[in-house]
């Protein structure tokens, strides 16, 4: 009984949650809910057993294709939110060929170089990547109505809605996919490389299947940012946003799937509600890094290890 | 023309002389740790904000300064390998991860300390070696030059001729094998990170009045030192060397010949080259990865 109430339940608690906020607490929920999406992706990365610190780049590269259709070619908002995402797929599947011949650390320089090549072309090239100072005046979503709620982007609050459902349903997918055969086969990459090779898995094509669907869906992320902020620039994906997608993902525990979406969503607020609120803006690196040193020292499989711990003993009592 | 060859060649013999102090720290702490230690660009750092301290606040003199910058950093190397690497010894990927962590709170202090702008240094000297009209060497470049070669001659001096240079090397390959024979591995461990650390920081120091020096001044020496140690082979201290004068004469010459942004762009895909071609890099041996 209690199983079937909890999904409408958490829902209604979504929908209602941003009217308690005020509007700068708004449009941090906005980015907390890309965020979300950005992590789990990251977490799809990571179950074939390779650490990519490139993946923040990839998000870019699908907010800097959504943002020079809607500018080059006038393409319709939505639809070119998609084909950033499309586009980080296939730069992806372009970047696997070299850094798939990489494992484990090498792969992790690998990815970060790449990272910083394809930042460092967005910087070099004004024309069309406007260099340094990135792309300004990025179309925002067109207003639209759907009978029971008008949707006015300007406001935080539509934003939330409109990202949310998109989020939540590309998180479905992402459940979806990694419950599915292929999904174990991840699993099987990772854990067993050479014994799913020996059953026929060909280890390089998942690899790379999975390295373009988290892309895709980190890509669309970095589309539903751009298109609320407004602007993008080479320094919005640089090396310091990878490192807290890291933490997130390393506090939260990317053992099961909602173990990142904690950890985003637990530091996230502690950074807005405490430090900003706080006063303690400047020390947010230094906290940051001393969470991250902490987990990984006494905390080594994450926060999703606490909750297990309780809803373990919730099931034997 | 050769007078432009000359002076991109003298420029980039100076880019080596730093980037390969603080390449073979990198790979030092490496092949006895196993851990690449993000924090390293930071380090450097430390020993730039050392100088920033000692010598242009408190007016000692240059050279105690950057002694009193390595000591400083090599402290720095000892907390890190105490607090961060020995409890995370069985962890490869931990080592990095916590590193990163100890990047952030260096960052962060230094920004607390002093501030995001770029730190003034007076200049330690003026004067200047003219070779002819448009070939010149400032001495404080040279300094930096002679104080790479000493420093890295007597590395090679204590690696290869002394006791505890064998211990060091014994436990990089084997530390297993140089424990049983009695060598300390907390012990080596310790040596490794604060020399390591601390070639870092004098590199920082050394070229702390030359360069701009600002809390995010890490960023490019750790993605410099990546390429070299990549392309020279991780653990291999004569690659990194190598390696380190093969990146600073590319990057020199395509940074005088196009420039700057295009330059890392090279650099960066020289790495990748090396990554997919022969991951082992140029003098790197196959087992140790």
């Amino acid at each position: 009984m209690l199983k079937h109430l909890l999904w409408p339940i958490a829902l209604v608690a979504l929908v209602l949650l941003p009217h308690g906020l005020s509007f700068s607490q708004q449009e941090i929920l906005v980015f907390l809910t890309i965020n979300v999406l950005l992590v789990s992706t990251y977490r799809l990365l990571t179950l074939t057993g390779e650490w990519s610190l490139g993946h923040v780049v990839i998000m870019g590269v699908g907010a800097y294709a959504s943002a020079l259709y809607t500018k080059e070619f006038g393409v319709f908002v939505p639809v070119s939110m998609l084909l950033g995402g499309i586009t980080a797929a296939l730069i992806a599947i372009l970047l696997s060929f070299p850094l798939f011949r990489m494992k484990g650390f090498y792969f992790l320089i690998g990815s970060f170089a790449a990272g910083e090549i394809i930042r460092l072309l967005w910087k070099r090239f004004r024309d069309p990547f406007g260099g340094a100072k990135g792309i300004k005046g990025i179309d925002p979503m067109p207003d639209f109505s759907i009978g029971i709620y008008d949707f006015d982007f300007f406001e935080p609050i539509s934003y939330y809605y409109f990202a949310g459902t998109i989020v939540i349903f590309c998180l479905w997918i992402l459940w979806r996919i990694e419950k599915s055969p292929v999904g174990l086969t991840f699993h099987a990459v990772h854990w067993q490389d050479k014994l799913a090779e020996a059953s026929g898995v060909n280890l390089r094509a998942y690899r790379t299947l999975a390295f373009a669907i988290a892309s895709g869906f980190a890509g669309i992320g970095g589309a539903l940012m751009a298109h609320y902020v407004g602007t993008i620039n080479p320094n919005s994906f640089d090396v310091e946003v990878m490192v807290f997608v890291l933490t997130w993902a390393i506090v939260g525990g990317t053992g099961t799937f909602y173990g990142p979406i904690l950890g985003c969503v637990l530091l996230t607020v502690l950074n807005e509600i405490v430090l900003r609120e706080m006063g303690f803006e400047q020390l947010r690196p230094l906290i940051y890094g001393a969470i991250l040193i902490a987990s990984i020292l006494f905390l080594p499989n994450g926060l999703e290890s606490i909750v297990q711990r309780f809803t373990r003993k919730e099931a034997k009592s | 023309m050769i007078e432009l060859l000359a002076q991109t060649c003298l420029n980039a013999v100076y880019a080596a002389s730093y980037i390969s102090l603080v390449a073979v720290g990198l790979v030092l702490i490496f092949g006895v740790m196993g851990v690449i230690n993000f924090a390293h660009g930071e380090l450097f750092m430390a020993g730039a904000y050392a100088v920033v301290t000692f010598y242009a606040d408190l007016h000692l003199p240059f050279l105690v300064a950057v002694a009193l910058g390595l000591a400083f950093v090599g402290c720095l190397g000892l907390v890190m390998e105490r607090a961060l690497f020995r409890p995370l010894r069985d962890n490869p990927l931990g080592g990095l991860v916590a590193s990163i962590g100890f990047l952030m709170i260096l960052q962060a202090l230094a920004v607390m300390g002093y501030g995001v702008r770029m730190e003034h240094i007076p200049p330690v000297t003026q004067e200047v070696i003219v070779f002819s009209d448009k070939v010149r060497l400032p001495l404080s470049r040279l300094f930096v030059i002679i104080a790479a070669i000493v420093l890295l001659g007597a590395l090679w001096y204590f690696l290869k001729r002394t006791k505890f240079g064998w211990a060091l090397r014994a436990s990089a390959q084997d530390p297993e094998a140089a424990e049983l024979q009695g060598i300390s591995i907390n012990q080596t461990a310790r040596i490794a990170m604060f020399i390591g650390a601390g070639l870092a920081g004098i590199a920082g120091a050394l070229t702390a009045p030359l360069v701009s020096v600002n809390p995010h001044m890490g960023h490019s020496v750790i993605v410099t030192a990546f390429i070299v140690i990549i392309v020279g082979g991780v653990g291999s201290l004569e690659g990194a060397v190598v390696a380190s004068v093969v990146y600073a004469v590319v990057h020199t010459f395509v940074t005088t010949f196009y420039d700057g942004v295009i330059a890392d762009i090279v650099g960066l895909s020289l790495m990748l080259l090396v990554l997919i071609v022969k991951p082992t890099g140029l003098f790197g041996s196959a087992d140790r990865a």
